[in-house]
Order: structure tokens, then C-alpha cells, then sequence
């Protein structure tokens, strides 16, 4: 890929992320007060302004980085100083892989709408998320607090219990699509296949009847792996510590965990790391199990096929650009949504419950998955060669 | 590019090591250095087109078994505690010192070889395709045999973590 182009999608995807993670802010008040039958944030305002309360996020942002920054007695300096960054650091490093849109040519330029679209996409996420561990276990020891010790050992116990579940549970869907980089699992996604085609192959019905051949259903990963998908959403949020998985910053048993010590923007950090986890979780979602920037049952061909004559290729691309990201980010929405959704509406698990979740639960069923799925993957290949 | 990368990592990964049994005083520092090495590692991994390798270099020891490292120093609270008087013993210091000598010669002759061409592999080469086609294809007996290895391992640490046996 050309050197412009990868700019051309940095900018997108650095506009697109920093312009969430302030208004993640405000999505999780205004949401908490939805569910809650409040009203939510509607005092800060600009001259009377309040924009239904989209001001407050520059207003935290303000009292954020005035605030004073205090440095613990007995801390760790150099540690305490550089935690709240390697929080930080990999969930916005870990959208570099995730593809918002597919490959479009316009004006004799070809964007790939992906900043690094790597061979091993995936395995690079997992890499970047298994050092995220560092910033909040760090934290908790550098305060020289003993909440913060308790929260750094839960957060470092839980994160690597769940990082083996996050990384076998998906096993199966690379099975299925036999690639671990992301963009192809989005044109992979956008097939589809007969649901009722078995039937043919046992004989049940013709060759070619027609209503077997137009019931079909995109080849979306949560339609070809349902459990890896609530596996693999479990895990995320598990290793993103957000409630009901938040016990390591429990309030009400250790204050607030492992980032206790911290004030101002570094405690900021850690909040915005999290929300920005959390577009990272439904980006990611989104390009994996969701079908990724495309509308189920039109695929980019299709719509490109679709758009040329009426347009002309410039034009046609740029729409078809358009319509992917705006689609992507649809789902993303959604998907961060349905994750506070759960935030608002589970209570927080007790520590020994978490730790039996990952362990007992999730990492026997995606073993068990992955069984099942290479025996499916097997009789389908035996029968379609028949 | 690839020449300046290198000798960023080499350094990193060598400045680092040193840290690791440099800092007597404090455990964590230790740890923390090995992470900085292990990191650097998996990026000379990558300039050598293994990027497989590199990924799980990070995943597995600078991911994984490195906070296992911290976490236990965390737990048994080793903060402050000093070394195990490791300044104290002469025979330790002796062979210490060898050993960095014996390094460093290697380090000198090898870097006195001069600049050898970089190595022109495939881009394929490391691909996950490739170490896939690997393990699974040619050395499928291997990946067996070393399987029921690693499980014989997990069972006998879970009957040596197990406190009472029936």
C-alpha cells in the first residue's frame, strides 16, 4: 500500500476514534439515566448551551487536566509515572488492524480502508491486548497502597485467565474461514450460503429447488459460530474490566482497585483507555462476527456491479466507501450499545464467581467448540465433494 | 530502515538484559527490564520475516509468563527486600564477570565480521500459513508427541498444587 494511502486512513480512523472516546462519556451517562429513569448530564453548557449534555465531556476533560497530580509517598516513580500510558497505548495501537471498509480504487488511487493490514490481524490484536496487563497491574503496585496491591493482583489473575479463553474461543472461526487476517474474514463474511442446502445433499429435495435456493443467509460469523461470539464477548469484556467484570476497581471492597492512587488526567487515562477498549471490543466484533462494513446479502462486488453504470467508477467507489464505514460504524454503535446495556443491567460477579466463569466454563466449552467445529468443517467438506 | 530498526532492538534487547540481573535492589525492575527485552526480541524476530514467531514471543513471555513473574514477585511482596547476597560471594562474581567477558568477545568478533548482507528469505516465509503448513503438515508427529509432553507436565502440577490426594 502507498504511503498516502495508509495516511489517508490513519486520519480517518484517528478522527473516528478520538471523536468517540469523549462522547463514550456522555453515551454511558445519558444510557445509565435512560435505564435508570433519570434525566443524566444536562448541566454544563456554553452560554446557556447544553447541546443535551454533549458538553460535558470537554467539561471532565477541563477539571481533568487542572486538577492536581499527586504523587504518592513511597511510590515508584518512574512506574507510577508510565502506567496510566501502557493502559492507554494498546487499545488505540489495536485498532490499527481492524479494516472499517473494503479496498476501493478512485482516482487512480487504491484505498484499503485499514491502516495495517497484516497476515496474522488477529494474533497482533491478542499481542497488543496481552500487554495492556501491564498498565493497570503496574498501577496498583507502583501507589504503594494496599487496595491498589489487592486490585493489581485480581487485575493481572483475571486478565490472564481470560486472555486464554479470548484467544481459543475464536479458534473455531478461523477454521471456518482459514485466515487470520481481517479483511479477508470481512469478504469471507460477505458470502452466503444456503441454510437449507444439507437437505439437497441428503436427498431430501431436488437439485436446484427453488425455494432451497433463496433462502439464503450471509455467512456471518455469529450465524456459523453463535458461542464463539458470546464467548469471545465475554472474554473481551472480562479482560477490559468493565462491569459485571470489574472487580479488581470494586468500590465497595477495595475503593477502586488498582488505579487508587492516581488523579487528574492520568486517572483520566485509565477511563479513556476503557472507553476506548470498549469501540476497540465492538470494532472488532463488528469486523469478525458481524459481517464488518458490509450490508448482509450485498456484497462489495455486488454494490460496486450495481453502482458503476449509473455513476462512473470515481463516484460509484466513493459511495460505496461511504456506505461501508457508515455501515461499520453502525454495527460498532450498536455493539457499544449492547455492552452497556449489560454494564447498566448486571450486578458485579464476586471474584471466585469470575475466575469460574473463565475457567470451568468458557475455556471447556471453546475447547469443546473447536472439537465440534473441526468434525463439522469435516462432514461439509466430505459431503459438498460428493 | 531495516539496518536502523535493528540496531534498536539489539541495543533495547541488550540494555535490558543487563538491566534484568543489574538491578539487585528491587525485583520488579528486573521484571519489567525482561519485558522491555522480550519486546525487543519479537521485533528482531519480525525484521527477520518471522513474524509468527515475534507475535507469540509477546504473547506467550512478554504477555504471559512475565506478568506470572510479576505476579508472584507481587504476591510474596519481595519489594525491597535486597538479593540473596548475591554481592557478597566471590565465586558469584567471578563467574559473572566471566561470563560477560566470555560475551563480549563473541559480541567483538562478530560484530568485527563486518556488515553481512542482510538475508534474502521469502515474504512468506514466517506467515502463520507457513509455520501452520509446518507444524500441522510435516511435523504433525512432533507437535504430538510435544503435546502429550505438556499435558503430562499439567497433570503432575496439578497433583503436586493438590494439598491432600484420595
Amino acid at each position: 500500500m502507498a504511503l498516502s494511502t495508509v495516511f489517508v486512513a490513519l486520519f480517518i480512523f484517528a478522527l473516528v476514534l478520538l471523536v468517540f472516546a469523549p462522547i463514550m462519556t456522555w453515551v454511558e451517562r445519558k444510557q445509565s439515566a435512560l435505564m435508570q429513569d433519570r434525566i443524566g448530564a444536562n448541566r454544563a453548557n456554553i452560554a446557556g448551551i447544553t447541546v443535551l449534555g454533549l458538553i460535558h465531556p470537554l467539561a471532565d476533560v477541563i477539571k481533568m487536566i487542572t486538577k492536581e497530580d499527586t504523587m504518592p509517598d513511597g511510590a515508584h516513580r518512574f512506574v507510577h509515572l508510565i502506567s496510566p500510558f501502557i493502559a492507554v497505548a494498546p487499545a488505540i495501537i489495536s485498532f490499527a488492524v481492524i479494516p472499517y471498509g473494503g479496498t476501493y480504487e478512485m482516482w487512480g488511487a487504491k484505498f484499503t480502508l485499514c491502516v495495517a493490514d497484516l497476515d496474522y490481524g488477529v494474533l497482533f490484536l491478542f499481542a497488543i491486548g496481552s500487554i495492556a496487563t501491564y498498565g493497570s497491574m503496574l498501577a496498583g503496585w507502583a501507589g504503594n497502597n494496599n487496595f491498589g496491591m489487592l486490585g493489581s493482583i485480581r487485575v493481572s489473575a483475571q486478565m490472564i485467565s481470560y486472555e486464554v479463553t479470548m484467544g481459543i474461543s475464536v479458534v473455531a472461526l478461523f477454521m471456518i474461514f482459514g485466515t487470520l487476517r481481517l479483511t479477508e474474514m470481512g469478504l469471507a463474511q460477505q458470502e452466503t450460503f444456503r441454510v437449507f442446502g444439507f437437505m439437497e445433499h441428503l436427498g431430501w429435495v431436488a437439485r436446484d429447488t427453488g425455494w432451497v435456493n433463496a433462502i439464503t443467509l450471509p455467512m456471518w460469523g455469529i450465524l456459523l459460530q453463535p458461542l464463539a461470539f458470546f464467548m469471545f464477548l465475554t472474554a473481551l469484556m472480562a479482560e477490559n474490566k468493565r462491569a459485571p467484570f470489574d472487580t479488581p476497581e470494586g468500590e465497595s471492597e477495595i475503593v477502586a482497585g488498582y488505579f487508587i492512587e492516581y488523579s487528574g488526567m492520568k486517572f483520566g487515562l485509565y477511563m479513556m483507555g476503557e472507553w476506548i477498549e470498549v469501540v476497540v471490543i465492538s470494532a472488532l466484533l463488528t469486523a469478525m462476527f458481524l459481517g464488518g462494513w458490509a450490508l448482509p446479502w450485498l456484497s462489495d462486488k455486488a454494490l460496486i456491479d450495481f453502482l458503476l453504470p449509473r455513476f462512473g467508477a470515481n463516484i460509484a467507489n466513493l459511495m460505496a466507501m461511504v456506505l461501508g464505514v457508515s455501515v461499520f460504524l453502525g454495527k460498532v454503535v450498536a455493539l457499544i450499545f449492547f455492552q452497556m446495556l449489560i454494564r447498566w443491567s448486571m450486578p458485579r460477579f464476586r471474584y471466585d464467581q469470575v475466575m469460574n466463569l473463565g475457567w470451568k466454563i468458557l475455556l471447556p466449552l471453546s475447547l469443546a467448540n473447536i472439537v465440534v467445529t473441526a468434525i463439522g468443517i469435516l462432514i461439509v467438506q466430505e459431503v459438498v465433494a460428493k | 530502515m531495516r539496518m536502523a530498526l535493528f540496531w534498536i532492538f539489539s541495543v533495547a534487547a541488550l540494555g535490558s538484559a543487563v538491566g534484568v540481573v543489574g538491578n539487585v535492589r528491587n525485583p520488579i525492575n528486573s521484571a519489567l527490564n525482561l519485558v522491555v527485552s522480550m519486546l525487543a526480541l519479537a521485533g528482531l524476530y519480525v525484521l527477520l520475516e518471522a513474524q509468527f514467531i515475534g507475535l507469540i514471543q509477546v504473547m506467550v513471555y512478554a504477555g504471559a509468563i512475565v506478568v506470572l513473574f510479576l505476579f508472584v514477585i507481587m504476591l510474596l511482596n519481595l519489594r525491597g527486600s535486597g538479593a540473596p547476597n548475591a554481592e557478597t560471594q566471590p565465586l558469584v562474581k567471578l563467574a559473572g564477570t566471566a561470563l560477560v567477558a566470555g560475551g563480549s568477545y563473541f559480541l567483538v568478533r562478530v560484530l568485527a565480521t563486518g556488515r553481512a548482507p542482510w538475508p534474502d528469505v521469502d515474504p512468506d516465509y514466517g506467515t502463520t500459513r507457513a509455520i501452520g503448513e509446518a507444524l500441522y503438515g510435516d511435523y504433525v508427529l512432533a507437535v504430538q508427541v510435544a503435546g502429550v509432553l505438556l499435558l503430562a507436565g499439567i497433570i503432575a502440577a496439578v497433583v503436586l498444587a493438590k494439598k491432600r490426594l484420595e
